[in-house]
């Protein structure tokens, strides 16, 4: 099979799930198995693209030519093939977990829950492989669109209000900031495809520079650098499956590799080195992962924190990519994978402890750890993930955060990072321990026989900590893409 | 007979006219407007194609040469602008029906579409002529059935609006024959050519000057160009749901295209841009006219008068596009003349099924309103997000082009005040968007069921949506009209 066909095949499924959920609607099992199979097909197609990316094979599609040299074009490229390859794998494992999950709780509308779940991979696909700013715009927007539904899944005033806010935050990010940067580049550059080194001819003045770039870092609110980040909390009152694989993994993540695929292909590190504006954004993310932790700190509803965390987690990927050096880059490009496969494993937790124990607030875990040894075993792990210490791959994005940032000699980032790190050992640590030992007096609550959730939830969950495990030990696997993308 | 495309196009609609008269039963009228509508449709897109691969058509009305006879001359501007106009009063009539029957009543509706044919048909007629007396005598004839349009609103208050407009409008009409005048007074002709040839020589003359200063304001009124929209946000809110949907997507950009043919082709641009401070005049209105409209409009609670102030703000694109005079500036306002008939014809054809159904449109009839009127409310949606200029969207390839056309004669500021127009308009319709999705439906009223409008209008609705659609996507068509019919007119060429 030639490689552009996989690259059509990797846009195509998720759009083929999406009508065969459709389709299937009320069988059960059919719809199941047709969300199941062609995650799995999903995967295959883009993993067949691994070899061909690092031999560096030119593997292109072009659907539309909207106006002359604007189109909507695909490309599998490294940096991309990363996103998709962390999106796809997870995408199977979520939906593992969401069939236990959506069964364990008897969620209503579950065929709208998955068609729309496949029509959100689609778009992550679009914007992982999209060849230029168009077309990343394009899909960008479906996924705001396509995950509404989702979060405003329950259907109360609360989730209303937690859609609206979502919504605005992030169509009017977009439509405000991201869509004049895209023009302003269009119009200084001439091109709107991504290409190694950047797009802007040598004479482009600083100021106009620095402007579109801060357009770009807050357009992006997916990305959810403060002040923009209030979407993320709002969007915790989706079903857990959907903060799992979407404000963990796929919207999230959209967001930083955005940032990203940006300042490496649109601006270059030269160009982007010598902006002014990239300092104080420096500094800005710098101070939003430190907030972030704080509130963080503060939270009792467990998913709350958690979605704090993320904020915070953001933070260091945006971070990264504005260092400018190809440690920064590595790294951020690093902890998209560490940090999904350690936040999903955290938000599968929270929702196994729901169904399993229907607990949200983390001053009710005392004592959950002897029912649920499992689930809280892995929460733990992937806590080490998050804060980045062995036996998980999270050790390694941190440090090559840690080294971008001695490299680009941004000293009082040394010491904002590592007080960060302190600050997430505090929010994620206690959680476990709480579980595992509870305070002197505190028996556990609850209905006396709490067990572990169901066994295709537990299954996902079990999947998804040993990744995080394994990653310290292959990170080759990862590390190898991102040297070719480069 | 394909010789004779240029007549038919006007005669059609205006013979039809006054037969329609003796059709006493309503359902019947309205078909057979349809009809016309359809056949002016497919004369139009036959005049259009020979034009785009033959050059402009020349026709002497009953064989009288120019310049005793009067003469049609139908290039790619006017084939172009008669293809939107008929195209549009096409599915603005099928979707007519059910919304004029309950608007208007049973008694009435025969005379609705004979009205409606003299309107269409002097629209027809000012854009197909090539002789300017004749252009006021159409001008004439639409304007005074709009006015006949207007007052059959449903309240009182349309009877004022076009009182109103009927003040403001004669004066517009009467300064474009006073220009005439002056213009017939200095040449001897009225055919629009020979004007053209015969102005350079006596064109420093206070008369021509006069002249030119009369058309031009009279034009400018009858185009609503701030600050001389008074009468239009009070038209359109008051007239029959049908009326303001064909109003808004013709008979502006009717009055948009005299503009370009006076400006252009009869004076030539570079009198008319010596003449007066022709260029910043233009972009300066045009963008006051783009912030205050767009700014008043996010303040109403009528959405039908909502649209009617974004109208103004559109308008104000063109006219800048107009200013900037290059090919590329001439060509985004001609490609926004196009976008902007679809997305407000589909948008004040939802409003009409709204209408039908809540028995208003203001804001708190949106309430919940993605549950009980989906599909109305998806054309409203789409549509809006084409106003706004979403990427996919018709309105995106204009304002796009519009932006590239600024930048390329150097303006930067003015592109950046034109996507911060487009912010404005993005305020204004997301209102319309949180009430309808996210705010719920009101509390305090009994619940409703599902009410969809009938198909009736959804069709004719949704065709105009996916025609935003569609010109988003692929834009061949209207961009290579539009670039040969503003090469043709900037840059001489056949």
């Amino acid at each position: 099979m030639g490689t552009d066909t996989l690259l059509g095949l990797a846009l195509g499924l998720p759009i083929l799930a999406f009508a065969g959920v459709l389709f299937a609607d009320r069988r059960q099992n059919l719809r199941e198995a047709v969300s199941l199979i062609s995650a799995g097909c999903l995967l295959w197609a883009v993993s067949l693209l691994y070899r061909p990316v690092l031999d560096g094979e030119v593997i292109g599609l072009s659907w539309a030519e909207v106006m002359p040299g604007i189109e909507i074009a695909f490309r599998a490229e490294p940096l991309g093939l990363l996103f998709a390859l962390v999106a796809s794998f997870l995408w199977i494992v979520t939906t593992l977990y969401a069939i236990g999950y959506m069964r364990g709780h008897g969620e209503a509308n579950q065929t709208r829950f998955f068609a729309l779940f496949a029509l959100s991979i689609a778009s992550v696909m679009g914007i992982a492989f999209a060849e230029n700013l168009f077309t990343l715009f394009v899909f960008y927007e479906v996924l705001t669109l396509a995950t509404y539904p989702l979060v405003t899944h329950a259907g109360t005033e609360k989730a209303k209000a937690g859609g609206r806010t979502y919504l605005m935050i992030l169509l009017g990010t977009s439509v405000g900031f991201f869509l004049v940067a895209i023009a302003g580049t269009w119009l200084l550059a001439g091109t709107l495809s991504f290409t190694r080194g950047g797009v802007f001819p040598p004479e482009t003045g600083p100021a106009v520079l620095s402007l579109l770039l801060v357009l770009y870092v807050f357009g992006v609110g997916k990305a959810a650098i403060m002040p923009f980040h209030r979407w993320l909390p709002a969007a915790m009152v989706a079903p857990t499956p959907v903060s799992a694989l979407l404000h963990a993994v796929a919207v999230v993540k959209a967001g930083v590799f955005v940032i990203l695929k940006v300042c490496l292909m649109i601006f270059g590190l030269e160009t982007l080195k010598a902006i002014p504006a990239t300092t104080w954004l420096l500094y800005l993310a710098a101070v939003s992962i430190l907030l972030a932790s704080l509130v963080a700190l503060r939270q009792d509803n467990l998913k709350a924190r958690l979605a704090y965390s993320t904020v915070s987690q953001l933070g260091y990927i945006t971070l990264g990519a504005l260092l400018a050096t190809s440690a920064g880059i590595a790294g951020g490009a690093m902890h998209i994978v560490m940090h999904a496969f350690g936040k999903i494993t955290l938000f599968f937790c929270a929702g196994a402890i729901l169904v399993a124990a229907h607990k949200t607030e983390i001053s009710e875990l005392d004592g959950l750890g002897r029912q649920m040894p499992l689930t809280m075993g892995a929460f733990f792990l992937a806590s080490l993930c998050i804060i980045g210490v062995p036996p998980t791959g999270g050790t390694w994005s941190k440090w090559f955060l840690l080294l971008g940032t001695v490299e680009a000699e941004q000293w009082l980032l040394v010491v904002l990072l590592m007080l960060s790190s302190l600050l997430s050992i505090a929010y994620l640590l206690p959680i476990p321990l709480r579980a595992f030992f509870p305070r002197n007096g505190v028996q556990a609550t609850g209905p006396v026989a709490v067990r572990e959730a169901p066994w295709p939830s537990m299954l996902a969950i079990a999947v998804t900590a040993i990744g995080c495990v394994l990653l310290l030990a292959y990170p080759t696997i990862i590390s190898r893409l991102i040297q070719v993308g480069l | 007979m394909l010789t004779h495309l240029p007549i038919l196009q006007v005669i059609l609609p205006l013979v039809a006219a006054p037969s329609c008269l003796f059709l006493q039963k309503s359902r019947l009228s309205w078909a057979f407007t349809l009809l016309v509508s359809l056949a002016a449709f497919v004369v139009s897109a036959l005049l259009l194609q020979q034009v785009m691969s033959e050059g402009s058509i020349r026709y002497s009305l009953g064989g009288w040469d120019a310049p005793w006879g009067i003469e049609y001359r139908i290039d790619v501007l006017n084939a172009w602008v008669l293809f939107i106009v008929t195209g549009v009063s096409t599915a603005v009539i099928a979707a007519a029906r059910a919304s004029v029957e309950s608007e208007l009543g049973a008694s009435r509706q025969t005379i609705f579409y004979t009205l409606y044919l003299l309107c269409f048909s002097g629209l027809l007629g000012i854009v197909a002529t090539g002789d300017v007396f004749n252009v006021f005598v159409f001008l004439e004839i639409s304007s005074l059935s709009t006015y006949a349009l207007i007052a059959m609103g449903r309240d009182r208050r349309a009877l004022w609006s076009a009182f109103q407009y009927l003040v403001l409008g004669t004066i517009g009409a009467t300064f474009i024959l006073i220009g005439i005048g002056f213009l017939y007074m200095m040449t001897g002709t009225l055919n629009m050519l020979d004007l053209a040839e015969r102005l350079p020589a006596v064109e420093s003359s206070t008369a021509v000057l006069a002249a030119f200063a009369f058309i031009l304001v009279g034009i400018c009124l009858k185009l609503a160009l701030f600050p001389l929209h008074l009468w239009l946000p009070n038209a359109y809110s008051s007239a029959p749901s049908i009326v303001t949907a064909f109003l808004a997507a013709t008979a502006t950009k009717v009055a948009l295209y005299l503009l370009v043919r006076f400006t252009v082709t009869v004076f030539g641009i570079d009198f008319s841009l010596s003449a007066l401070p022709l260029q910043s005049l233009f972009i300066l209105l045009g963008l006051a006219g783009v912030f205050v409209g767009s700014a008043v409009a996010i303040y109403q609670s009528n959405i039908k008068r909502m649209f009617a102030y974004s109208s103004v703000a559109q308008i104000g694109y063109m006219i800048v596009g107009i200013g900037i005079s290059t090919v590329a500036g001439l060509q985004a306002t001609l490609l926004h003349l196009f976008n902007h008939a679809l997305m407000k014809a589909a948008l004040f054809l939802a409003l009409a099924g709204l209408v039908l159904r809540a028995g208003g449109c203001a804001l708190e009839d949106f309430r919940g309103l993605g549950r009980r009127m989906p599909w109305t409310m998806g054309a409203i949606a789409v549509a809006g997000a084409s106003l706004v200029g979403m990427p996919l969207t018709a309105g995106f390839i204009s304002k796009w082009h519009l932006i590239a056309a600024a930048i390329d004669s150097g303006f930067w500021i003015l592109a950046l005040l034109i996507v911060a127009g487009s912010l404005l308009s993005a305020v204004y319709v997301w209102r319309l968007i949180d009430a309808a999705y996210l705010q719920g439906p009101d509390k305090s009223l009994p619940e409703q069921g599902r009410n969809e409008a009938p198909l009736g209008i959804l069709i004719p609705t949704w065709g105009l949506v996916l025609a935003n659609l569609y010109f988003g996507v692929e834009t061949s068509l209207p961009v290579t009209v539009t670039q040969a019919a503003s090469a043709y007119l900037l840059g001489g060429a056949p």
